[in-house]
């Protein structure tokens, strides 16, 4: 049976991100008023596990990292249609850049057996640095394509996926094992279904901590984390109102002016 | 303790409804608010989301998720579009006299089509002398070897056009004080919807008249008891279909807020958001208020549904608070909005239409209050 793992992430939902705050003395995310939600992209990366797995015999484990609340957000993908659920969690984890997140990762995916193929979604809507997919494939030591925004040929143990680059795509022929992040012009993904949620109430979710795992404490987290936010800027979206005078063409003259040394246009 | 949080599954059955709603329904609303006709695209997309299954036990095809589920998907619908909402709320209300009253043998002949949403259903009890008081009907049945006789009109029936399988209320040729309700399908002989109206709000949920002449019903088609079909009748619109108003108005309520609150702060008057005057947060309060204690009272008596406790009494206050509170919402989220509320580019004057039909849905506020009195009485 071929195994496929989604790793997934819950971030603060995109459709509040105007009640996002950072937190200026940590530079994280103040999240205690934000749902969390399933990262967008990770959407589409389970979307293209489920659509393999309707085409062939496999299984699909989903694997995050996340604080006990994230076991939300692998509870819904169970409802989509994924077999098993892992959520890697412990307060050791906590604080870890792109590089402790892989890292703790790809434990979880060595740990949970053997695999053929990892989806990723391209980035997470809260971090966005597009760096996890990579290194986990570093991690695991197997090969990576990044941007995927096709799947052309499954062809035994040889992948043929077309990646966004971007002015066009470059074809990749890629042997599996491989991790694969992943855009939204890859598919549509599915939604949620009454009959899916029933079905997820058999369904496990298996929780690790940092003991499960077997992981040295100054790998994972903060301390494992070789990167830091030096500053982090919210963006002041306060309007200003400016009223032109003079004929309308004057008028005209005047904004376009104004739009150009804005640099809007 | 009483606890008021939802399951996380609970949580997931929101979330799968809000995807439908914003994904399935939203396209459809300006071509029905501008025919007035059902969408058939939207019937199809609402029975592959299982909706009409949600309340019809597993063994028969259906769900089996109860009626907090129910609540949930149709406040959520209705957010978005209270004619789906009211659509979807008296389908479940045409099933429920077959599954709470229902023989096996019409669970299993009826249930399967109208979870699939192969086959929709309503029920009419309605008539031009009666229809809170539905002791005040005229449809009449008379026995007629094994078969009955029904003849008859019924009006302002959700679902009157699209229906196949209707639960009809009639009463007893030679004595008045007997009712039955029957199972009627689309297609027996002298069985047809008449006259469609052309409603104020809601549009795009197809309500009208039914006339059956002379109609004859195989006896295995009466629901229950001969003679006992009031009770049938009565339970069906007291807990499901009040609930589904409450439901409905729930979600009407939760728009207009929501569009209240974002317009609120994207207006600017005096050099600033009309959401920093006080007028204005007064109005977002009240919207507030009224949308916290009618989900209380709504999902409360869902709760006690769901426990299989009668609940049409509890429905009865919910249904009074929350369809008054939705007129109050879709008022004020007009004001809220100026000259832009009168518009019909503006969803507020939809919510304004909408709200109007969600009072005497499953029985006018008056209504509500001689059964609440009643019930305080008692």
């Amino acid at each position: 049976m071929f195994k496929i793992v989604v790793c997934v992430k819950a971030v603060p939902d995109p459709k509040e991100a105007c009640n996002i705050k950072i937190d200026p003395a940590t530079k994280t995310l103040m999240r205690c008023d934000v749902p969390m939600v399933l990262n967008p992209l990770d959407k589409y990366a389970l979307e293209a596990a489920l659509q393999f797995k309707a085409e062939f015999d496999a299984h699909i484990s989903v694997l995050s990292m996340g604080p006990p609340e994230a076991g939300n957000i692998v509870k819904e993908c169970l409802a989509l249609g994924a077999d098993r659920g892992f959520l890697l969690s412990d307060r050791a984890f906590a604080g870890a850049d792109a590089f402790a997140t892989a890292y703790t990762l790809a434990k979880g995916i060595e740990k949970n057996g053997p695999y053929d193929v990892v989806f990723c979604g391209m980035a997470s809507s809260d971090g966005s640095t597009e760096w996890v997919g990579p290194e986990i494939a570093t991690f695991l030591k197997i090969p990576v394509v990044t941007r995927i925004k096709e799947i052309v040929e499954y062809n035994g143990q040889w992948w043929t996926v077309k990646a966004e680059l971007e002015n066009g795509y470059r074809l990749v022929r890629v042997q599996i094992p491989a991790v694969f992040t992943v855009t939204r012009e890859l598919n549509t993904p599915r939604r949620l279904s009454f009959s899916g949620i029933i079905k997820a109430r058999k369904k496990e979710i298996t929780r690790w901590g940092i003991q499960e795992l077997g992981v040295p404490e100054e790998s994972v987290g903060l301390k494992g984390s070789p990167s830091m936010v030096s500053t982090i800027a919210s963006m002041d979206s306060r309007r200003k109102v400016e009223i032109l005078e003079g004929k309308r063409e004057e008028k005209a003259e005047q904004l376009v002016q104004r739009l150009v040394n804005a640099g809007a246009i | 303790m009483i606890d008021f949080t939802f399951t996380e599954e609970q949580e997931m059955f929101r979330k799968a409804a809000q995807e439908f709603a914003e994904t399935q329904v939203a396209p459809k609303v300006p071509e029905m608010e501008k025919t007035g006709k059902v969408s058939q695209d939207l019937l199809k997309a609402m029975a592959e989301a299982e909706m009409m299954a949600l309340t019809i036990p597993e063994e028969y095809g259906g769900l089996g998720l109860g009626y907090t589920a129910r609540f949930i998907a149709l406040e959520e619908i209705s957010k978005v579009s209270v004619a789906a909402g009211m659509m979807l709320q008296v389908f479940a209300l045409g099933i429920e006299p077959i599954l709470k009253f229902g023989s096996d043998a019409q669970k299993k002949n009826f249930l399967p089509g109208l979870a699939t949403g192969e086959r929709l259903a309503s029920t009419a009890v309605t008539e031009t002398t009666g229809g809170s008081d539905p002791t005040g009907i005229r449809s009449t049945y008379k026995k007629d070897g094994e078969d009955y006789i029904l003849n008859g009109r019924k009006c302002f029936i959700t679902n009157s056009h699209i229906a196949d399988t209707i639960t009809v209320l009639a009463k007893d040729d030679e004595n008045p004080k007997a009712f039955s309700t029957f199972i009627l399908e689309k297609g027996m002989e002298g069985f047809k919807a008449t006259h469609e109206e052309n409603k104020v709000g809601m549009r795009g949920c197809n309500t009208g008249e039914l006339a059956y002449e002379n109609c004859r019903v195989p006896k295995e088609n009466l629901i229950g008891v001969e003679g006992k079909g009031l009770g049938v009748a009565l339970a069906a619109i007291g807990d499901v279909g009040r609930g589904g108003m409450v439901a409905c108005a729930l979600g009407l309520q939760a728009a207009c807020l929501e569009v209240s609150v974002k317009f609120a702060n994207e207006r600017i008057l005096y050099g600033k958001p009309i959401s920093r005057l006080q007028t204005i947060q007064n109005k977002l309060a009240d919207m507030k208020i009224d949308l916290e204690a009618g989900r209380l009272l709504g999902y409360k008596a869902a709760s006690m549904q769901d426990k299989g406790e009668r609940s049409s009494n509890e429905f009865a206050v919910a249904k009074y608070f929350t369809t008054e509170a939705a007129q109050r919402a879709a008022k004020m989220a007009s004001d809220i909005h100026g000259g832009y509320g009168c518009m019909e580019e503006y969803a507020v004057s939809r919510y304004m239409r909408d709200s109007f039909v969600l009072g005497p849905s499953a029985g006018t506020s008056d209504i509500m209050k001689v059964i609440i009195a009643r019930w305080t009485l008692s």
